[in-house]
């Protein structure tokens, strides 16, 4: 008897390692986390909430995180549910109207309208400013600008973001090209004063 | 069939996003790269996409703040 008590209060510290360890992983991920909620919702003050919702909810579930996996993505996953949870509802349909806008769209328009035609590419992002860019960021609708957040400022795989989002990476990959395309229309709109 | 080709800086624009975010096939990014090779307008575009993604990247870190951080460690169960 005193052996299975023994065998009992070592599985309870066993556990009890596991979750601290567990706990301090995902609070180390915490600013990454943190990056990536600012730019899914619009205000500071939402992403916080969102952050600390997904904290709490992921202590309480910590027994369902398989060690060895993406933690950061599993974080990410609760947090866009607790997201969508929170009323901002999956667009049934997002538009898949085709863009007019190909790839190249934004450095025509900035060449376009530079007097002398002549840009130097690499310094040519300097005429956006950060509020062009968060701006047109959040511009993008939702279903898009998930896939952009998390690919291109979370740097998830397209297969992590699929996971995250529940979705077939096919979808997250026509999501992400048309994404960055409503992006840069945005932004030339901005940069050629026509917002 | 003349007439019907597809404009290979066209093509390029199509390729750009896919080589960039290295998913391109090696015979798709090879012939991204033998077109960028002789095409400075499209490898113009090219470094002007990178440096675009760079800046957004940027522009978008915010860091979080102390307060929350520690609510977050508030929220650990207690030993």
């Amino acid at each position: 008897m005193s052996g299975d008590t023994e065998n009992g209060a070592q599985r309870v510290a066993m556990e009890a390692r596991d979750r601290v360890r567990f706990e301090e992983e995902a609070l180390a991920l915490s600013d990454q986390v943190y990056r990536v909620a600012r730019r899914l919702v619009s205000t500071r003050e939402e992403a916080e909430d969102l952050v600390q919702e997904t904290y709490a909810r992921a202590f309480r579930s910590w027994r369902s995180f398989t060690p060895g996996t993406n933690l950061r993505a599993w974080l990410l996953r609760i947090l866009t549910n607790l997201n969508i949870d929170r009323g901002r509802r999956k667009q049934r349909a997002p538009d898949e109207q085709p863009l007019e806008e190909g790839d190249y769209f934004l450095y025509n328009r900035l060449e376009q309208s530079t007097r002398d035609g002549n840009l130097d590419e690499e310094r040519v992002v300097e005429r956006l400013s950060q509020d062009d860019i968060v701006g047109a960021l959040s511009a993008v609708p939702h279903d898009f600008r998930d896939v952009v957040v998390l690919v291109d400022l979370g740097d998830f795989t397209y297969q992590d973001a699929a996971q995250i989002l529940d979705i077939p990476i096919g979808t997250v990959m026509s999501r992400l090209h048309r994404g960055r395309r409503i992006l840069k229309r945005e932004l030339a709109d901005r940069a050629t004063g026509e917002a | 069939m003349p007439g019907y080709q597809i404009d290979p800086c066209e093509k390029c624009e199509e390729a750009m996003q896919g080589y960039l975010d290295r998913v391109l096939s090696d015979a798709e990014v090879a012939e991204a790269e033998a077109h960028l090779a002789g095409c400075s307008s499209c490898a113009k575009r090219y470094r002007f996409e990178e440096s675009l993604r760079q800046f957004v990247r940027k522009c978008c870190e915010e860091e979080m703040p102390p307060e929350l951080k520690a609510k977050l460690a508030s929220l650990r169960t207690p030993l």
